[in-house]
C-alpha cells in the first residue's frame, strides 16, 4: 500500500511543479489564478497524504475558493493580457 | 450483507471507469463545449457511484458503520448539486465571452430563444 | 488492502493525468478551468478512497469541504468571463 501512496506523491509533485512553473511563465492573469487553484488542490492531496487532514482542510477551503475570489476581483479592477 | 458488498464493488468499479471515460472525453474533443458535456456528465455519475460505493463498504466493514453511510450520502448529494452548476454557468459565460463552436454549421439556439423572449417582451409593451 | 483498491486508484491517476494534459494544452481559460474541475472531482474521489483504505474517518471531511466549495472558484471564474461581476 505503502508504494502505491508514494506513487500518486510523486504524481502530485510533478503536477505541483509543472502548475508552478505554468503559473509564473503565463502572461495571462486568469490562467495564472487558474493554476493557482491546481497548485492549492495538489498541496491539499499532499498534505492529506502526509497524514495532516486539518492542514488540508484549511487548504481546501481557503485556497480553492477564498483566494481565488479575490484574484478575480483583483484582476476585474486591473487589466488582463489575453494571449 | 455480502450482497452489500458485492454492490459497493460493482459501484467502485464503476465509478473509477467512468471517471477514466470523463477525462478521456476531455482529452479527446475537439472544442469547448463537446468538452464541458463529455467530461462533466461522466465525472459527475463516476465521482457519485464511487463515493457511494465506498459509503455501503465501510457500512459493511466496520462496526459502527451508519456515519459512513450518511456522510457518503451528504457529500454525493453536494457532488449532483454542485458539478452541473458549475458546468451550466461556465458554459454560458464561454459563450457571452464569444467562443466559436467547433461546428461549422450555424446553429445558435440561445440567441434564438434570445431574441424570441426580447420580441415577446416588446409585444406585451405593446 | 488488496490488489483490488490498487487497480482503482491506477485508474484515477491515469484519468488525472489526461485531464492534467488538457490542462497543459488547453488553448483558451475555458478549458483549463473544465480540467481543473474535473482533476478536482477526481481528487474528491480518491480522498473518499484513501479515507477507507486507511480506515479514518475523519478523513472524509476533507472531500466533503471540497464538495461543498469546489463550485466557487469555478463559478466566480465564469461570472468573470461572463462579464457580470
Amino acid at each position: 500500500m505503502s508504494s502505491t501512496l508514494i506513487v500518486i506523491t510523486l504524481i502530485s509533485l510533478f503536477f505541483l511543479i509543472v502548475a508552478g512553473i505554468y503559473a509564473i511563465v503565463k502572461k495571462d492573469l486568469l490562467q495564472a489564478v487558474i493554476a493557482t487553484g491546481l497548485i492549492s488542490l495538489v498541496l491539499s492531496i499532499l498534505f492529506f497524504i502526509l497524514q495532516a487532514p486539518d492542514v488540508a482542510l484549511t487548504e481546501a477551503a481557503i485556497g480553492i475558493a477564498l483566494s481565488t475570489i479575490i484574484f478575480v476581483l483583483a484582476i476585474r479592477n486591473t487589466k488582463r493580457f489575453e494571449d | 450483507m455480502i450482497v452489500i458488498e458485492y454492490l459497493a464493488y460493482f459501484l467502485i468499479t464503476v465509478g473509477a471507469l467512468f471517471l477514466f471515460l470523463g477525462a478521456l472525453g476531455i482529452f479527446r474533443m475537439p472544442d469547448l463545449y463537446t468538452r464541458i458535456q463529455a467530461g462533466t456528465k461522466a465525472s459527475t455519475l463516476g465521482a457519485m457511484s464511487l463515493i457511494l460505493g465506498v459509503g455501503l463498504l465501510g457500512f459493511v466493514t466496520f462496526t459502527p458503520g451508519y456515519p459512513w453511510l450518511i456522510k457518503t450520502l451528504v457529500i454525493v448529494i453536494f457532488v449532483a448539486i454542485a458539478n452541473p452548476l458549475s458546468s451550466h454557468a461556465l458554459a454560458r459565460g464561454a459563450y457571452k465571452d464569444k467562443l466559436i463552436p467547433f461546428s461549422k454549421e450555424h446553429i445558435d439556439a440561445y440567441e434564438e430563444a434570445d431574441n424570441n423572449k426580447e420580441k415577446e417582451q416588446k409585444e406585451d409593451a405593446k | 488492502m488488496t490488489y483490488f483498491f490498487i487497480i482503482i486508484i491506477s485508474i484515477i491517476a491515469l484519468a488525472a493525468i489526461l485531464a492534467f494534459v488538457r490542462f497543459v494544452k488547453g488553448p483558451t481559460a475555458a478549458d483549463r478551468v473544465v480540467a481543473l474541475d474535473t482533476i478536482s472531482f477526481m481528487a474528491i474521489a480518491l480522498m473518499v478512497l484513501l479515507g477507507f483504505v486507511l480506515e479514518r474517518f475523519i478523513y472524509i471531511d476533507v472531500s466533503l469541504i471540497y464538495a461543498v466549495l469546489g463550485f466557487v472558484g469555478v463559478i466566480t471564474i465564469a461570472r468573470y468571463l461572463e462579464g457580470g461581476i
